[in-house]
Order: structure tokens, then C-alpha cells, then sequence
């Protein structure tokens, strides 16, 4: 089952690597979000799958009576959630904004370019030569 | 220019600070002369602290008489250059600056010269450089001034790499670092395989610092330092270096072939080429600059030598050119403080004017010639001798010798008599004598060579040999004398004190002639420099723009194949070791949720319209929550779900201020390449995902952090929930850094969003 698991990883990969480099804005947060959710399955399928109940300690006793689920991977994959969505979350923003700046979400237009940092090569002051 | 003081005998106040600074020179010169009886002697100060014992770096200082010579020298200039630029420099705003370089130099070319340890050797060597760099670019706010100080720096920059380089190929050849134990095994370093290699990178970081031709153009550039600092380098620090390094490593690899030719000729062929430029310029400055050229070629020949006689003349030249080289620096200095002028064309009749420099710089300048009763003299006979002596062409030593000695001479008389001979011209009737703190310093030097001239014998006793000595491991005794009889060297004297003045009376035809010369050669060292230099940086810019040229898809397309290339090759060769996949047990539905989760993600990928995407998006995110609740995780299925429908939430509301998607194979266009590259890019990439998980939960798991919090949740931390016991107890912290992130994201955003937007920067 856990082959399975790897090859849908593989496959979300795949996907989401082809979206992000396609240059265009939009279907690279698209990218963003299916490579968060395939790492999120990456991590789930190394802590192994298991077909039982959910890491929880009964009533009665101080530890699990029956095997449980692996929690380490759930706890790292409930951090790696929400950091996800906060990236997402900035990453639209800067969508925005960079088309209230540029008017264009094609990296590969002129325009979006001329924006780039590496325009300010011109801010040498001129020499102060005085002997 | 500068404001000339009326007064010849007053110190300004200004200049008070840099006055006291001279007690550090003075304090150290008398040190060594404290120890100084005591090395005659034959004895050997040694200290030796550990500072990084595993890379064979120690604190490891040595005195002995060559040290002690060069000490001698290094902090007599310095102290004389220190009064000397205590009015020099008055009221100049960077002043302090100006003294605290000017000793740190000092020190680290002392730091060169005791050291034991070549480690701590390259690293005074290098700290020459950069404070040589700062010095020369001290009048930062000239672009000549940067750019010499840019051109020293690079030059001598580069020959300190080669220089480590060969201290780590001796160290690498098993050798010792310590100069004193390594000329004990000199026989087996000089049959080692290395050792060629070895000496190269030695001579190459020697002939950068000492302006060996072809490394030979920084030198003259070097003036546009500050005169005291011109004269320090010139005759008893940087340049300097190169031939001490030489003389230290003479013991340890000197005497092969290779030494001997390599030296010979480099040192003669810039002995000739810096006498002969000596004749072309009109600054005096420019004209001292050259015969130091000159010195050091003619040092490096003598050191090719393997006699006791050569070495002694290369010795004994090194002190008669050091004394006469600082009084004439800085007596060029006062030419130009009192004049505003060091063109020859500007200049006459100054002997009037100012006597007591007058006598400095003719007490420099007969020295500088050789004529007898001076120091120069004893220098030009040993010289004559030892180059008879060199055990490699004899006769090519001692025909550059003549030669640039000849050329010395009429240089000398150059110096001496157009500045304070002939007529005064007009506008220098007002001219007066300098301070006495800039009169001291040449005078003392300039009275010293005809000391030395006078009593050569104590000279060799307490100097010379002690020198030589510590170097060769012969102690044969060569003594100086006023006047050996007639013999072969004093005929060359004599021979080349008439063409001397041969070459004098024809200066101005051979100034017109090495000018042509010099403006007409097919290839110069500076034009390839130059050249070089600008090619190096086009080619940075070029590859900078090629690598940086600000696309998104070009960066990330450099990221995935590095991985794909870089894990790939790694990782492939191991992948048969999971060839063997088992057969799927399990609950049936996980596969049927697989299917789902990669049918929405296809939805995603092809879509061409935003809706589509945004409801394949959804697919995904419900799909992999599903994939968490079956497996027993349904806390990240219920966080995930939550997360899911905000995050379409604010995708949506962004997208409908967004224009449309473009499809991504254009209308009409049946065949992309970029599309095509994309595509086998990101499917190699997601074959090694897909390679390298299945090859990890192909190993057997390490359950016990697992255990432990599964022992621990509820004894220590109380609670029933092991996934939210890890998260806001065993690994709190993390939380809290989650927790950060999401701040972090929330604030810029809200910045993003509310800040005014820019004017965009006019075409």
C-alpha cells in the first residue's frame, strides 16, 4: 500500500513541478498548493500507513490498549499544514500585487521583467576629483 | 596645493600626534640593537607559542642576523618616515588614519621577517598587501589613486595565493613548516618530484611583491601614494619581502639549476628594463620608482648566485640601496612639499634654496653612483666580484651589472644636479627650506652612507656577515675594505663611473628615444593587465546575466535538474534494491481514493479555465483528507479540510482580480519545446520522488520516538491525545515556530497590500 501511496506522491509531483514552471503566475500558486499536499502525503507514507484507530489513549489506561496509527508523522504533517497555508496565503498576495504593479502574470513578458531587481546598475555617483 | 609653513624651525601643533607616534619605531630599533652584540655573536633569539597546533601553525619567532638586518632597516626607515610625515602630513583630515596604517605596515612587514613558521609568514605577507592597498589608495578621493591602489592589490593579491599555494604543496610533501628545520632536509625537498612545482609558486608570489618583471608595473604605479609611504615601500618594506622570502628560501631550495637560471635571468632582465625606463620620465618621483626596478632585479640576480661572495654583494647592495633609496624618496618629498613641482623641466638652482636637502640628496646620490669614499662604492666592487663569481652565466650577470649600473649613474646624476644645479627659475625665488623634522631623515641617511663608505670593515663584522651568515650554511669570511688594489672590479668601477657620464650628456636624446620606445611596444605588461582586467569583468557580467536574468522558469528549471541530476546519480544505482514490491494488502477504498486524489490533480493540470482548476484544487485537498481518515489520522484530516476551504476561499477572491488564465499550449501551435522540456523535467522528478519513497518505507522503521511519546503522552504530559501532546508540549517550540511563520505571512501581506504603490521607474 505504501508503494501505491509513493507512486500518487510521484505522480502529485510531477504535476505540480509542470504547473510551476510554466510561467505563468496563476498556475504556479496552483503548483504550490498540489506540491504542499503531495509533501504532506510524502511524510505520511514515510511514518508507514496502518489500517487501525487513531493515535489515543483510552480512558483507562496510560497507554494505548491496541495498536495505534504512528503520531510523529501526524504531528509534523499538522505543522506542515497550516506553514503551507501561510505560504500559500503570502504567495497570493504577492500575486496581487505584482499585477497591480506589472499588469501582466507571464514571467516571461518584457514587461514583467523590467521590474526585475537587477535595473538599478546605474546609480554610480559621478567622481569627485578635486587634487 | 599645499600650504608651505614660512618658518623653517617650528613644528606645527598639528603634527604633534604624529610626532610622538615615532617613539613606537624608535622603542623597537633600540630592542634590536640590544640584541644586536649578542647575534654578532652567532647567538639565535627563538619564541614559540601554540596557536593552531593541528594545521602546524605556531606563534614561531626567530631572530637571527638576517632578521636582525632587515629589523634594523625596517624600523630606522620607519622611524625617520614617521617624523618626517609628521609635517609631511600636517593638517591633512585623515591624519591619524595615515599613522595607524603607516605602523601597522611596519609591523606586519616585521611580523615577515621574524617569523618561523610560514603560515604565520604568508599571513603578515598577506596583511602587507592590504595595508599597501589602503596606503597607496590613501588619497581615495583621486580615481588614479584607487585604481594603482586596485592594481597592487590584484598583483601582489595573486602572488600571495601562488605563495600558499607552495607553502601547502611543501606541507603537503610532508614537510615541516618551521623555516629553520626545513633547510636541514633541503637535499631531499630539492630531488622531490614536487619540487618544481613548488619553487614556481614560491618565485611567482617573490616576484609579484617584488616587482620582478613581468609582474614588474604596479611598482612605478605604487607612487601615488602619499612620498613617506613611497619611501617606506621602497626601501624597507613590501618590495622587500619578495627578496627576503628569496633569501630565507635560498638555504632550502637554492643551488639547483632551476634556481640558478631562473633567477639570473628574471633579475637581470628587470635590472635592465627599470634602469633603462629610469631614463625616460620627468617626475622625479616616476624616475625613483624605476631605479627600485632596477635594485631589485640586480638583488635577485645576485641571489640566483650560489657563492658566499655573490650572496654578501646581494647583502651588502640591499643595505646601500635601502639608505640611499628613503633619503632620496623623501627628499623628493621636500622638493615637491616646498615647490608644488617634481617635474625636471620645473626645477633648478634649488641648492640655495634649500642646503641641508641639497646635501642629503648629494650624499644619496654619490652613494647611488658608486663613487668611492661611499657606501654605494663598497656595494658596486662586491657586486663586480660576486657577479664574476655566480656559478650560471657569469659574463651575463656582470654585463647587466655594468650596464644598469652605468645607467645608475647617470640616473644619480639626473637626480642631483637638474633640481639644485643651474639657474633658479622665477617662480621658485620664493622657495625656503623645509621643517626640520622633513630635513633629518635624508640628512641622517644620506650622512650614514659615507659613513658605512668610510669604515666598511665594522659594516661586514656587525651586519653583512651575521646576514649572509644566516642564510648559507658556509662561513666563509668576505670582508669590505675602502680599496682592494687594483683589480678587475675596480677597472669595471671605473668603466662604469665614464659611461655614467657618457650617458648623462646624451640624457635628453635617450629620454626622447626610451620614450618612443616605450610608447611603441606591440605588447606591454600594463596592456595586459588592463586588457585582462576587463575582459574578467565582462565575462562576470555576462555570466552573471545568463545565470540571473531574473525568470522565474529558468531558476526553477536550474533547481529540478540540479536535484533530478545530482539525487538522481546518487540514488540510481540503489534503486534495484527495491525491485521487489510486494503485494497491496489493505482496505481497497485507499486505492479508490488514490484515484480520485490523481484524477482531480489531472483536472488541475490541463484545465484551461480558472474555475476548473480551483474545483481539481478542492478534489485534491478533500481526496488527501480522506487518505488521512482512513489511515488513523483524523485530526490532520479534519485540520486539513478546514485549511482546504479556506485556502480555496482566498484563491477564489484573489483569482477575481486577476485576468484570466493563458492556456499553456497556444492556440494553433501543435508542438512546444519549452512545453515539452517542462514536461520530461518534471516527470524525471516525480519518478525519483516516487524511486526515493518507495525505497524509504522499503526499510524497516524505527518506531521508537513513537514509543516514547506514545509511554510518555499521558504519565508526563496528561493528556489522551498523542498527536496534540507532541504538538503543544514535547514540541512546543515548533508550534511556536509555526506559529511565528504565520504571523510573519499575516504582516507582510497586510504591507503588500496596503502599501501605496510605487512610481515605476521611468524608461
Amino acid at each position: 500500500m505504501e508503494h501505491l501511496l509513493a507512486l500518487t506522491v510521484g505522480i502529485l509531483f510531477s504535476g505540480a513541478l509542470f504547473l510551476m514552471l510554466s510561467g505563468e503566475l496563476v498556475r504556479f500558486v496552483f503548483g504550490f498548493v498540489l506540491m504542499g499536499n503531495a509533501v504532506n502525503l510524502l511524510i505520511f507514507a514515510a511514518g508507514r500507513l496502518s489500517f487501525v484507530g487513531p493515535p489515543l489513549i483510552g480512558k483507562t489506561g496510560t497507554v494505548p490498549a491496541t495498536p495505534v496509527a504512528n503520531a510523529l508523522p501526524q504531528a509534523l504533517i499538522l505543522t506542515a499544514i497550516v506553514i503551507s497555508f501561510a505560504m500559500t496565503l503570502f504567495l497570493l498576495i504577492l500575486l496581487y500585487r505584482t499585477y497591480a504593479q506589472t499588469r501582466t502574470l507571464n514571467t516571461r513578458q518584457a514587461d514583467f521583467l523590467s521590474e526585475s531587481p537587477g535595473d538599478d546598475s546605474d546609480s554610480d555617483t559621478p567622481e569627485k576629483d578635486h587634487s | 596645493m599645499r600650504i608651505t609653513p614660512p618658518d623653517t624651525g617650528a613644528v606645527p601643533d598639528c603634527c604633534r600626534k604624529g610626532l610622538y607616534s615615532c617613539l613606537l619605531p624608535a622603542g623597537l630599533f633600540a630592542l634590536l640593537c640590544l640584541a644586536w652584540p649578542r647575534v654578532v655573536n652567532g647567538d639565535v633569539f627563538t619564541v614559540q607559542w601554540a596557536w593552531v597546533p593541528s594545521l602546524d601553525l605556531n606563534l614561531a619567532l626567530r631572530l637571527d642576523g638576517l632578521s636582525l638586518l632587515f629589523g634594523l632597516i625596517i624600523t630606522m626607515t620607519g622611524f625617520f618616515v614617521t617624523i618626517y610625515a609628521s609635517s609631511y602630513m600636517a593638517g591633512h583630515p585623515q591624519n591619524g588614519r595615515f599613522f595607524v596604517f603607516l605602523h601597522a605596515f611596519m609591523i606586519a612587514m616585521l611580523g615577515i621577517v621574524f617569523a618561523d613558521n610560514l603560515l604565520l609568514m604568508f599571513i603578515c605577507w598577506e596583511a602587507t598587501t592590504m595595508l599597501s592597498f589602503l596606503l597607496i589608495g590613501f588619497d581615495h578621493e583621486k580615481s588614479d589613486a584607487r585604481e594603482n591602489a586596485r592594481q597592487a592589490l590584484l598583483v601582489t593579491g595573486a602572488g600571495g595565493l601562488f605563495l600558499l599555494m607552495g607553502i601547502l604543496l611543501l606541507k603537503s610533501a610532508g614537510f615541516s613548516m618551521t623555516l629553520s628545520v626545513l633547510s636541514e632536509s633541503a637535499d631531499v625537498i630539492q630531488n622531490h618530484a614536487l619540487y618544481p612545482a613548488i619553487f614556481i609558486c614560491f618565485m611567482v608570489g617573490a616576484m609579484t611583491k617584488s616587482g620582478q618583471v613581468p609582474f614588474h608595473f604596479w611598482l612605478p604605479n605604487a607612487m601615488s601614494a602619499p612620498t613617506p609611504i613611497s619611501a617606506f615601500l621602497h626601501a624597507a618594506t613590501m618590495v622587500k619581502a619578495g627578496i627576503y622570502l628569496l633569501m630565507r628560501l635560498h638555504p632550502v631550495m637554492g643551488g639547483t639549476p632551476l634556481w640558478m637560471s631562473t633567477l639570473v635571468l628574471v633579475g637581470g632582465a628587470t635590472a635592465l628594463w627599470g634602469a633603462i625606463q629610469a631614463l625616460g620620465p620627468c617626475d622625479l618621483k616616476r624616475i625613483l620608482a624605476h631605479t627600485t626596478l632596477m635594485a631589485l632585479g640586480i638583488l635577485t640576480l645576485f641571489l640566483g648566485g650560489q657563492t658566499v661572495l655573490s650572496l654578501t654583494a646581494a647583502t651588502t647592495f640591499l643595505m646601500v640601496h635601502a639608505l640611499y633609496k628613503a633619503a632620496l624618496f623623501l627628499a623628493v618629498g621636500s622638493i615637491d612639499h616646498q615647490t608644488g613641482t617634481r617635474d625636471l623641466n620645473d626645477l633648478g638652482g634649488l641648492a640655495t634654496r634649500m642646503p641641508l636637502t641639497a646635501l642629503a640628496v648629494a650624499g644619496a646620490t654619490l652613494s647611488m653612483a658608486g663613487f668611492p669614499l661611499f657606501f654605494g662604492f663598497i656595494g658596486k666592487e662586491i657586486m663586480y666580484a660576486g657577479a664574476l663569481a655566480e656559478d650560471m652565466f657569469p659574463l651575463f650577470a656582470a654585463g647587466i651589472t655594468l650596464s644598469a649600473n652605468a645607467l645608475m649613474t647617470a640616473v644619480a646624476a639626473i637626480i642631483l644636479l637638474t633640481p639644485f644645479a643651474g639657474t633658479l627659475p622665477a617662480h621658485l625665488k620664493n622657495t625656503c627650506e623645509t621643517p626640520w623634522t622633513m630635513r633629518i631623515g635624508p640628512a641622517f641617511m644620506g650622512l650614514i652612507g659615507v659613513v658605512f663608505g668610510i669604515m666598511p670593515e665594522w659594516v661586514s663584522e656587525n651586519l653583512i656577515q651575521p646576514a649572509v651568515f644566516a642564510f648559507h650554511p658556509d662561513r666563509e669570511e668576505i670582508r669590505l675594505f675602502l680599496f682592494h688594489g687594483i683589480n678587475l672590479p675596480l677597472v669595471l668601477s671605473i668603466i662604469t663611473l665614464t659611461s655614467g657620464a657618457v650617458i648623462y650628456r646624451q640624457k635628453i636624446r635617450l629620454r626622447r628615444g626610451i620614450r618612443f620606445l616605450t610608447d611603441h611596444l606591440w605588447v606591454t605588461m600594463p596592456g595586459l593587465y588592463q586588457s585582462g582586467l576587463t575582459r574578467f569583468l565582462t565575462t562576470a557580467a555576462t555570466v552573471t546575466r545568463i545565470l540571473q536574468n531574473g525568470s522565474l522558469t529558468t531558476y526553477m528549471s536550474v533547481i529540478v535538474f540540479t536535484l533530478v541530476v545530482l539525487t538522481g546519480s546518487v540514488w540510481l544505482p540503489h534503486v534495484a534494491d527495491i525491485a521487489s514490491i510486494p503485494a497491496v494488502t489493505g482496505p481497497y477504498i485507499a486505492m479508490g481514493l488514490f484515484v480520485f486524489v490523481l484524477g482531480a490533480a489531472a483536472v488541475v493540470v490541463t484545465a484551461r479555465h480558472r474555475l476548473a482548476a480551483i474545483g481539481g484544487l478542492g478534489g485534491v485537498g478533500g481526496g488527501v483528507a480522506l487518505i488521512f481518515l482512513v489511515f488513523g489520522a483524523p485530526d490532520i484530516a479534519l485540520t486539513q479540510l478546514l485549511v482546504e476551504t479556506l485556502t480555496l476561499i482566498f484563491v477564489s477572491l484573489i483569482l477575481l482580480r486577476l485576468p484570466p488564465m493563458e492556456p499553456i499550449v497556444k492556440p494553433g501551435a501543435t508542438f512546444q519545446a519549452r512545453t515539452l522540456r517542462n514536461a520530461i523535467l518534471s516527470i524525471s522528478a516525480g519518478l525519483l520522488v516516487f524511486t526515493l519513497v518507495s525505497g524509504v518505507v522499503s526499510t524497516p522503521l524505527d518506531r521508537s520516538l513513537t514509543a516514547f511519546f506514545e509511554t510518555h503522552s499521558y504519565v508526563s504530559a496528561h493528556g489522551r491525545n498523542i498527536v496534540n501532546v507532541i504538538l503543544v508540549d514535547f514540541r512546543s517550540l515548533d508550534t511556536l515556530g509555526e506559529i511565528c511563520v504565520i504571523v510573519l505571512a499575516a504582516w507582510a501581506g497586510v504591507h503588500l497590500i496596503r502599501r501605496p504603490f510605487g512610481q515605476r521607474k521611468a524608461p
